[in-house]
């Protein structure tokens, strides 16, 4: 004669050894609510399926807080409504695992509404069971995002008005809008039959996942006498004769056989090939061999400025680049802001040996003016017996200062002659070498093809003949 | 070559690919944008995981998931994105889980603007969020420090099963500097004690739910605990011609480096002022500070990009014992060496 021997299910703990209290061998559950049966469902599919020891579950904030008092799998208990965040992560962390994340009707619908959204639509590979019950349980009988309309909850003492408090929310046909998603499914656990039918749907769910086949959704309409103060048998007829009619029953999008494999990487960390994915050489890092410097020019302070496109930002980052290179310490900031709309952008460049203290050149050794504006707003900050380096393409105006270095060079106009005006920045490079003797022209080439990467040699060799163009200059004209 | 130039914002994930962290969740927000944008560009090259999550509360709860399943994980945001992210830390301090949160600040309250100001200070270093917890708070002032700061911030993270954050502002994230990238970590710490991992003998939980009153009480004490061992054994400052020093300017990040400046320019004419910089924010140097008084500094100046937040905690260190000031900017604006310099003088007269 068979036997049928009753026992609990391997997914569930033997012992609910994180329960407070003396009773370790049963739920904090109510009578007749549904989450002992949702419970029961998934603790048998995954004793049946052989995935108790590779699932991890995530408890929500609600009634099934505690959910991980009784699953024998990893456990998280999550913020609430965060569930989907945290299975994403979990998930992509230990892509060879099941994640379950387990929510309720406000933890999913209402405040973690988004987090749903978006997991689902990432595709996750993650199966989610939805209890919706209409109701806060755990916060004592408040209204959800699914309470029924006329429903009178906490919140809702005179019954919940839709012209208020709008329409029950309905996840599956909102979540079975989108692309990503597998199968998503809503269930009822009202009577046996349809106990029966939400036990085909939590296994396939549960199959699907260990299959690593994306996002499952299973939304369970369940009871909550508790809340609804109902005893478990009315509870049950309100179920059947209120919320299925609301809430359809049935499948609501199955790929099937279409379903994709969502096979994501684990993680790596490969110490040993960390510099070398990153393009990270391992050579000592060998400087140019630095020139005669005058001492005025040994530690600068430089604003570049001018119209947003003049190359003001790629000027400025060119110095700090090449300075590097001869192993100065170097700082660049942009500085952007208001003054964008007024058609100058700005950038300070720090050079020198030792530590560089405020990165902005407020009285810079050197200003680079490369329009007009720049000219009138900066000049007065130039330290006396600074330098100032100034566009006279475009600036038809004398310089105001006389206890400072001043250079006119028609920079916008070299640029023009080589047949790009996007070379300014280089012609700036070459006539700053040229006044500071920092830089040497053959230097600033060699490494033209790093400041220039993934450019085409043509761009390179322009740039080449600019840095040569505005060192020339300089030296011809001063 | 391991010297490049680079912003701060990059120097940061440059520091956490080296850390071995191996994934970052988060959102963007200027002016903190190029912390996910480098690790978009850096992490999938490494097989590590990159997210663009559909808010920052959502970055925040996976980088709990992700740090509760053993990974070294950061997020990164500025302000507005700091203050969505509360809850989700306090989760994190709750449930003891070591991540890394980058905060590039801006301007505030509300929208604010995206210079930089310093008036997040109270939100990350006091805990910012629900419950009684603190976050160790690492303060760089350059690209460097941002890279080496945020591999600090990995060990000490796992070190102390804490949330640590990277606090600077705007102008160190936006700046470029040369940056000498490390060697990367080879180990990580075993987390099998309390990560979860899914395999059979593994059968941890992730929590920060207590519901017995006692138990809470309990686990409150022992985070307690932790902090203060934090302030015993973490306390990083530095400090800039202090030995002979009567007057301290008191400042953290981007500001240091000004005070820096007003330093080098005092020495110039022979005055005795000096720079004390606070490395960590949580754990505060206060030992340090109160120390001052009896070292010879007859005044302080603290310098902030904020409307007296650090002062505070200058303060409570120095207990009333010598005369404490105060100068901010605020909105985006930072001082000038030079305003820094004529507030010296409008306070204490020609020190000498």
């Amino acid at each position: 004669m068979k036997k049928t021997v009753l026992r609990k299910p391997k997914g569930f703990n033997d012992v609910y050894r994180h329960k407070p209290g003396a009773e370790k061998d049963r739920t904090h559950y109510c009578p007749g609510c549904g989450h002992g049966i949702l419970h029961k469902l998934i603790a048998e599919a995954m004793e049946d399926l052989d995935i108790v020891d590779e699932t991890i579950l995530i408890s929500p904030v609600g009634c099934s807080v505690f959910a991980y008092y009784y699953f024998n799998t990893g456990n998280f208990q999550a913020a609430h409504g965060r569930a989907p965040a945290i299975a994403t992560a979990t998930s992509r962390a230990n892509p060879d695992k099941v994640v379950i994340s387990y929510q309720g009707d406000g933890d999913l619908a209402a405040i973690g509404g988004n987090n749903i959204l978006q997991a689902a639509n990432r595709g996750e590979n993650i199966a989610v069971f939805f209890v919706n019950n209409a109701i806060y349980g755990m916060t004592g009988g408040q209204m959800a995002p699914t309470t029924l309309p006329g429903q009178v909850t906490t919140t809702t003492p005179y019954g919940r008005n839709v012209d208020t408090d709008g329409y029950p929310m309905k996840v599956c046909e909102v979540l079975s809008q989108l692309t990503a998603p597998t199968y998503i499914e809503r269930v009822s656990l009202h009577d046996a039959p349809h106990i029966r039918k939400a036990r085909t749907a939590v296994r396939k769910a549960l199959k699907n996942a260990k299959e690593r086949k994306g996002f499952q959704l299973v939304e369970v309409l369940s009871s909550c006498p508790s809340g609804w103060k109902m005893d478990p048998v009315k509870s049950m007829e309100w179920v059947k004769e209120k919320m299925v009619p609301l809430y359809p029953l049935g499948v609501y999008k199955d790929l099937g056989e279409d379903a994709r494999i969502t096979v994501r990487p684990v993680p790596v960390m490969d110490p040993a090939a960390v510099w070398e994915k990153l393009g990270i050489s391992a050579e000592k890092d060998v400087d140019f061999p630095r020139g005669d410097v005058p001492d005025e020019y040994r530690k600068m302070s430089i604003r570049v400025a001018g119209f947003g496109g003049q190359g003001i930002m790629v000027t400025g980052q060119a110095l700090a680049s090449v300075a590097l290179e001869y192993g100065y310490n170097v700082s660049w900031l942009p500085s952007y802001g208001p003054e964008m709309r007024g058609g100058t952008a700005n950038c300070s460049v720090n050079i020198q040996d030792g530590i560089i203290g405020a990165a902005e050149a407020v009285k810079p050794s050197m200003l680079l003016a490369m329009n007009r504006p720049s000219l009138e707003k900066f000049e007065e900050f130039v330290v006396p017996g600074g330098t100032l380096i100034y566009n006279s393409t475009l600036i038809d105006t004398e310089p105001t200062r006389t206890d400072i270095k001043v250079f006119a060079l028609p920079i916008t106009g070299m640029a023009d002659e080589l047949g790009n005006i996007r070379v300014q920045s280089l012609v700036n490079i070459g006539a700053y070498a040229a006044i500071t003797g920092m830089f040497r022209v053959e230097d600033v080439i060699t490494l033209l093809p790093k400041l220039f990467k993934g450019k085409k040699q043509a761009i390179i060799d322009l740039n080449a003949r600019a840095v040569k163009a505005g060192f020339n200059y300089v030296k011809e004209n001063f | 070559m391991a010297r490049m130039l680079m912003k701060g914002n990059y120097a940061a994930v440059y520091g956490a690919a080296m850390a071995g962290c191996t994934a970052y969740y988060g959102y963007p927000i200027t002016p903190a944008s190029e912390v996910a944008e480098s690790a978009a560009a850096l992490f999938p090259k490494l097989g590590r995981i990159f997210v663009q999550a559909e808010s920052e509360v959502s970055a925040i709860n996976m980088v709990y998931g992700a740090a509760g399943s053993g990974q070294r994980v950061m997020t990164g945001s500025s302000g507005p994105g700091i203050s969505l992210k509360m809850e989700g830390i306090s989760y994190c301090a709750g449930a003891a889980l070591p991540c890394v949160i980058i905060d590039i600040m801006r301007g505030g309250p509300g929208l604010g603007n995206i210079g930089p100001e310093q008036g997040d200070y109270n939100q990350v270093v006091k805990g910012g969020g629900h419950g009684n917890y603190r976050c160790i708070v690492l303060a760089p002032a350059s690209c460097q420090e941002m890279c080496d700061y945020t591999m600090l911030a990995f060990e000490l993270a796992d070190k102390h099963r804490i949330p640590v954050f990277v606090l600077t502002d705007g102008v160190i994230g936006q700046m470029m500097e040369s940056v000498v990238i490390p060697e990367p970590v080879k180990e990580l710490p075993d987390k099998s004690d309390y990560a979860v991992f899914g395999t059979p003998l593994n059968k941890n939980l992730v929590n920060s739910i207590y519901i017995d009153h006692d138990e809470l009480e309990q686990w409150n004490m022992e985070l307690f605990k932790k902090y203060q061992v934090i302030e015993e054994n973490e306390v990083r400052c530095e400090e800039y011609m202090m030995d002979d020093a009567e007057i301290a300017l008191i400042g953290y990040g981007s500001v240091s480096r000004v005070l820096r400046s007003v330093v080098d320019e005092a020495r110039r004419k022979g005055l005795k002022i000096g720079l004390f910089r606070p490395i960590t924010l949580f754990p505060f140097p206060e030992k340090e500070i109160a120390a001052l008084p009896e070292r010879g500094i007859k005044n302080v100046l603290t310098v902030e990009l904020s409307t007296g937040q650090l002062v505070d905690d200058v303060n409570l260190a120095l207990a009333g014992e010598i005369k404490s000031d105060l100068y901010f900017r605020l909105g985006g604006n930072v001082p000038s060496a030079d305003e820094i310099s004529d507030k010296i003088s409008e306070l204490y007269g020609e020190v000498k």
